[in-house]
């Protein structure tokens, strides 16, 4: 117990390195899952196939496999990327984006078919039919799988710990190392850091979610 | 939806879009076309980046080359997932259970217990194996896979009970059957049954999050790569990744293609007496499941 006490301080530097990779990449996966789901209803087939296949691969890629792409195989390629925060930034949100789009997609999905009939019928276009009918209402059910996304994402972030990221989990490992007689109270703090990001953000997609399912 | 979002086209929209398509796949493949002619220039496609796959130096044999890679090193991931995926379903299964049981001294542990490991990384946990209780890189990963994933189980099995219909409960009372009867025989088959894509979904992750072992000294199907690269020099990186996503890709592809067979023919079958609810079941298991843990 008084091991998490004594390094309080090493472990809020964790703590807030794991945030920052986490707005950060939670930030930048919005964007490009937007994006994403946007090209993937677009009319132009190609986009469409291209944001459908980037999407498939990612979530079926271990995210393990996309650091080390990034980190092992791509200076092969001549792109060295700076080692550590950027990197592990960029492969999370390029992993997390497959995910924020799929659950766009299916929130877009979710908005009654007879709506965009309805708003097609009294003639909008398609960008207003998008922007004014579907997506206010698709807004309310993505919102909840979008939050266990970003859940998803905090957790996600540990995976940089394995690639020179000092970050909460690689120093809880650095800690539980030093004080190998004190490895469980180590990790359990870090387990209280990852759940004060987690269970809150549970909470909230909980009760957005009863909101939403009420007023259906 | 997107068929409804813009008019069926005419003759003029639909060579409008022919010519957007077409320029649309030409900046794509000139954006391809581009990355590889700069891969070239820095001769990722030379002979000698790519024959440690067919022609290794070093006095190997390519037989060496992929044995150790599929069968040891993807050996070693199927291991540690053939291993955790049972317990982890066993355990969640009973964690659903509980999570159900009538008496609060039985559910809120079991509560306790899901949200805890649901909220957690799978590498701390992982860790936790290895530093807190010393165990060896196997047990590690092996402890790590299964109590998250049998947290994420406990809950895709719990939204399949609660979308089953009331009906199935009541009428299974009325003829007499126990508590215990009901939900061993009549409500868990069916929630199962309901569940089995979000189940198979989930041993993706499970196959996925395997990958975690790399970091925790595992020798895996990455760890195999890795070693591969450092023997033969890092210009094999490239090779020895395309060999590694490959693998992945096609083992967790047909998997998921799998489920989305499976869901596709539960629900064509509209005798079962969940047609009414798929939708919402789904979208509780996506919820629940799907994208907490599916990432």
């Amino acid at each position: 117990m008084d091991v998490i006490v004594d390094n309080l301080p090493t472990y809020l530097q964790g703590f807030a390195s794991t945030l920052r990779l986490t707005l950060y990449s939670g930030a930048l996966a919005l964007a490009a899952g937007l994006l994403l789901a946007a090209l993937r209803v677009s009319p132009l087939r190609p986009l469409r196939a291209f944001s459908a296949v980037y999407v498939e691969v990612l979530r079926n890629t271990p995210l393990t496999l996309v650091f080390f792409g990034l980190v092992f195989v791509a200076p092969r390629f001549g792109l060295i990327t700076p080692l550590g925060f950027w990197t592990a930034v960029i492969c999370l949100a390029a992993y997390t984006s497959a995910f924020v789009a799929e659950a766009v997609r299916s929130g877009i999905n979710s908005v009654g078919i007879g709506q965009a009939e309805a708003a097609r019928a009294i003639g909008l276009t398609f960008g207003q039919t998008l922007g004014e009918v579907v997506l206010p209402q698709a807004v309310r059910s993505v919102i909840p799988p979008l939050i266990n996304v970003f859940i998803a994402l905090a957790k996600n972030t540990s995976v940089a710990a394995g690639f020179a990221v000092v970050e909460l989990m690689a120093t809880g490992r650095r800690l539980g190392t030093a004080n190998a007689a004190d490895g469980l109270w180590v990790l359990a703090g870090v387990a209280i850091f990852y759940l004060l990001i987690t269970i809150p953000l549970g909470v909230i997609a909980g009760t957005v979610e009863r909101k939403v399912a009420f007023s259906r | 939806m997107s068929a409804v979002l813009y008019d069926s086209p005419g003759p003029v929209a639909r060579r409008r879009e022919l010519v957007g398509s077409v320029i649309g796949g030409l900046v794509l493949l000139a954006l391809i076309g581009l990355g590889v002619w700069y891969a070239a220039g820095k001769g990722v496609f030379g002979a000698d980046r790519w024959d440690v796959l067919y022609d290794p130096p070093k006095g190997q044999t390519a037989a060496d080359v992929w044995t150790f890679m599929v069968v040891q090193g993807l050996g070693a991931t199927l291991r540690a997932a053939a291993v955790a995926a049972p317990l982890a379903l066993v355990l969640g299964l009973l964690l659903a259970l509980l999570r159900t049981a009538r008496h609060a001294a039985l559910r809120v542990p079991a509560i306790v217990v899901i949200e805890l490991f649901r909220g957690l990384p799978v590498l701390l946990m992982m860790f936790f194996g290895s530093i807190g209780f010393g165990w060896d890189a196997f047990g590690a990963v092996v402890f790590g896979l299964t109590v998250y994933n049998m947290a994420i189980i406990a809950e895709i099995l719990r939204a399949g009970l609660a979308a089953l219909p009331r009906g199935q409960a009541e009428a299974a009372y009325a003829v007499g059957l126990t508590r215990r009867q009901t939900l061993l025989t009549v409500l868990l088959p069916q929630a199962v049954r309901t569940m089995l894509p979000s189940l198979i979904a989930q041993l993706v992750v499970l196959l996925k999050d395997s990958s975690l072992g790399f970091i925790v000294g595992y020798p895996e199907l990455l760890k195999s790569i890795q070693n591969n690269a450092q023997f033969f020099g890092n210009d094999y990186y490239v090779a020895l990744f395309v060999v590694g996503a490959g693998i992945y890709l096609v083992v967790n592809l047909s998997l998921s293609w799998l489920a989305r067979w499976i869901q596709r023919r539960t629900t064509k079958t509209a005798a079962s007496p969940k047609q009414v609810d798929t939708l919402t079941t789904q979208s509780i298991a996506s919820h629940g499941a799907g994208h907490a843990g599916g990432i």
